[in-house]
């Protein structure tokens, strides 16, 4: 095993690991009320954002539905600012103003972080149109659900995407259910990546629990869009192992589906790979220390900043004033 | 001044400003090869090509949807909505996208946007195809509504959205793009401000406020009630609904005590009803009488070209409305 590749992992590890003690102590302070509204969680898809922030270049742009924590944290944005926004404090990554659904993190190609189904994908692909406007070779990423495959939204951004060739990877990740729904009942299709033929894309299928794979999937698409070739529709199969919103408790699946599932837990899998690559356990350890203390100081730092001050409202509606 | 017409006034702000500024590029329905539905944008593709004057399928909230992203990573587009009707599939967009992303963000993504096109009656086109749509807009914080009723407003308004670094719904009258009116010559390059009104008209008697294409309607009426009985109006054009210049009608009021305001939309829920609020609380010692509004009645557009025109703000209405607060009702 080559030294690069486990060093690779080791921040794999790191990475995903960080997504999901965020995710386990969000949902704790969700339940003390320190956290409001909703809060969708990313526990068991953690591969699919460390993949991407790890494929990408700096200067791409991705764009996520309001699952959004892990691509936020995966891209950079820090613990501090992640869970101050949160409890809705004013050193959040949208200062208190978006909240769980609307992260946002420019400096780090994070564009949000929104809140209605399908509405999002035009939105990427007027990023992507922007690069290809201005002649430069950024990609961007839009995320999404398999919910989402079903809305008029969904429909004209792929459409004009492939249309014009915009240099964008639309990512489906069909995480089985839409809030409760699963896909059986929803959709016509059990391969939803034949939509692709339909808008002129290349679509591609595979499950997301293995980083690599994902890695090296992302990587053909991105390539693709980044050499003029156009955009790509990609169905990665996965699973979230919470219910869709901290007020679902997920009675439309069985327990028996859940442990199951629980065996491709993406974060088992890195560490398989890490021991059966007999990288040393206090290396490990050290890894799960040095993320527990960021989560420590992540917490500490939501509790004890400000909130935002009330003339945050009237200076964020418009940039013009009058 | 020369004179041009209100199609002519806004194609040359869309030249001027991407002449200006690369960054500024014109998307829509049949904009480009066609040149344009109502030829607002004739000539553009000819001169900046097809990187910058973008012909899109039927597909509204996909093109405005990649309007607003384009604007939030950088660029300054202007989409064209064939007719504000359609602006309805797209809704979505401009709403929950376009007018909340500054706020939601902190503050860290702008989104400079022009929205564009024809809104309120033609002749004859039925229910779907007859709506006014600065209600349903000027609802929304975040957004920023123009509605110009001259040539010399539409380019001037229009050249100042385009500067903007927000998103605006900018509604052109339908039936306004063949009327003829001084505009500024290039050279001057003359930008309207967004919240200021225009006074068309002075008067002591009564304040008549209206925009768009009853605007014309309000204004005929005016100066033929001045020879007839003698009734002068103050004629405000708002000429932006958001924000309203709210000193401009409170400083006529102040003069002529009355008022009456005049519009295309439907009265319920609308910006006359808004107007109504600010005089009764910011006015309400000068008021002589209640304040009337004149709307589209409250049904939606029938095809018949009789009851259209019923339903239109007529003059007749418009000038029983003026009687009745002067209490000048003829017997």
């Amino acid at each position: 095993m080559s030294e690069v590749k486990v060093e690779r992992w080791l921040d794999d590890y790191r990475e995903m690991l960080l997504i999901r003690r965020f995710e386990e102590e969000s949902a704790r302070a969700y339940a003390q009320g320190k956290i409001g509204g909703f809060l969708h969680l990313y526990i068991g898809q953690e591969s699919i954002a460390v993949a991407a922030a790890t494929t990408i270049e700096k200067g791409d742009l991705v764009f996520q539905t309001y699952r959004d924590h892990g691509t936020a944290l995966a891209l950079g944005m820090t613990p501090e600012a992640a869970m101050a926004e949160l409890f809705g404090k004013d050193t959040g990554c949208s200062r208190g103003l978006g909240g769980s659904m609307h992260y946002f993190d420019v400096e780090n190609g994070f564009y949000g972080g929104w809140g209605i189904v399908g509405g999002h994908l035009a939105l990427a692909a007027g990023a992507a149109f922007r690069s290809k406007y201005l002649g430069e070779d950024q990609v961007t990423l839009c995320f999404f659900g398999e919910g989402a495959t079903n809305i008029g939204g969904f429909h004209e951004a792929m459409s004009l995407a492939g249309l014009w060739k915009l240099p964008a990877v639309f990512i489906c990740e069909n995480n089985q259910y839409a809030m409760g729904t699963p896909l059986s009942r929803t959709s016509p299709l059990s391969d939803l990546s034949v939509k692709a033929a339909g808008y002129g894309m290349v679509g591609d299928r595979f499950e997301g629990y293995d980083v690599d794979v994902v890695r090296e999937h992302l990587k053909k698409a991105i390539d693709r869009a980044r050499s003029g070739e156009g955009p790509s529709f990609l169905e990665i199969e996965t699973y979230r192992f919470r219910g869709h919103s901290m007020s679902d408790p997920g009675k439309y699946r069985t327990a028996e589906e859940l442990e199951e599932r629980k065996k491709k837990d993406p974060i088992l899998l890195i560490l398989g790979k890490l021991r059966d690559a007999g990288v040393d356990e206090a290396k490990i350890e050290a890894i799960e220390d040095e993320v527990e203390e960021r989560i420590e100081a992540a917490l500490k730092h939501a509790d004890e900043a400000p909130f935002p001050e009330e003339s945050l409202l009237y200076e964020t509606v418009t940039v013009e004033k009058f | 001044m020369r004179e041009i017409t209100y199609r002519e006034a806004l194609r040359e702000a869309l030249f001027e400003e991407m002449r200006r500024d690369d960054r500024v590029f014109l998307m829509g329905e049949e904009v480009g090869h066609y040149d344009g539905a109502y030829k607002v944008s004739q000539g553009l593709l000819a001169e900046f090509g097809e990187r910058r004057v973008i012909d899109t399928p039927i597909a509204e909230a996909g093109f405005a949807g990649i309007g607003i992203g384009a604007a939030m990573t950088g660029l300054r587009p202007i989409v064209e909505f064939m007719s504000w009707n359609f602006s309805f599939v797209a809704f979505d967009q401009i709403i929950s996208n376009a007018s909340k992303t500054y706020s939601m963000s902190g503050g860290k993504i702008k989104v400079p946007i022009v929205f564009r096109g024809p809104n309120g009656a033609a002749a004859q086109v039925a229910a779907q195809h007859s709506h006014t749509v600065e209600a349903f807009y000027a609802h929304i914080p975040g957004l920023w509504v123009a509605n110009p009723s001259t040539p010399r407003d539409a380019k001037g308004l229009l050249k100042a959205a385009i500067r903007m670094d927000d998103p605006v719904v900018f509604l052109e009258g339908e039936t306004l793009y063949n009327l003829k009116g001084e505009v500024p010559d290039a050279s001057e390059d003359e930008i309207i401000p967004f919240g200021k009104a225009r006074i068309a008209r002075e008067g002591k008697d009564c304040t008549l406020i209206a925009w768009g294409a009853p605007f014309h309607t309000a204004l005929a009426v005016a100066d033929r009630l001045a020879k007839e009985a003698g009734i002068e109006c103050d004629v405000i054009d708002p000429r932006t609904l958001r924000p309203i210049d709210e000193t401009a009608i409170l400083e006529s009021v102040a003069k002529t005590n009355r008022c009456v305001i005049v519009h295309e939309t439907w009265p319920y829920g609308g910006p006359g009803a808004e107007m109504v609020d600010l005089i009764q609380r910011e006015a309400f010692d000068y008021l002589d009488a209640p304040v009337l509004r004149v709307g589209s009645l409250d049904v939606p557009m029938p095809y018949a070209k009789n009851l259209e025109s019923l339903v239109l703000p007529t003059p007749e209405r418009i000038e029983t409305a003026i009687r009745r607060v002067t209490y000048r009702e003829e017997r």
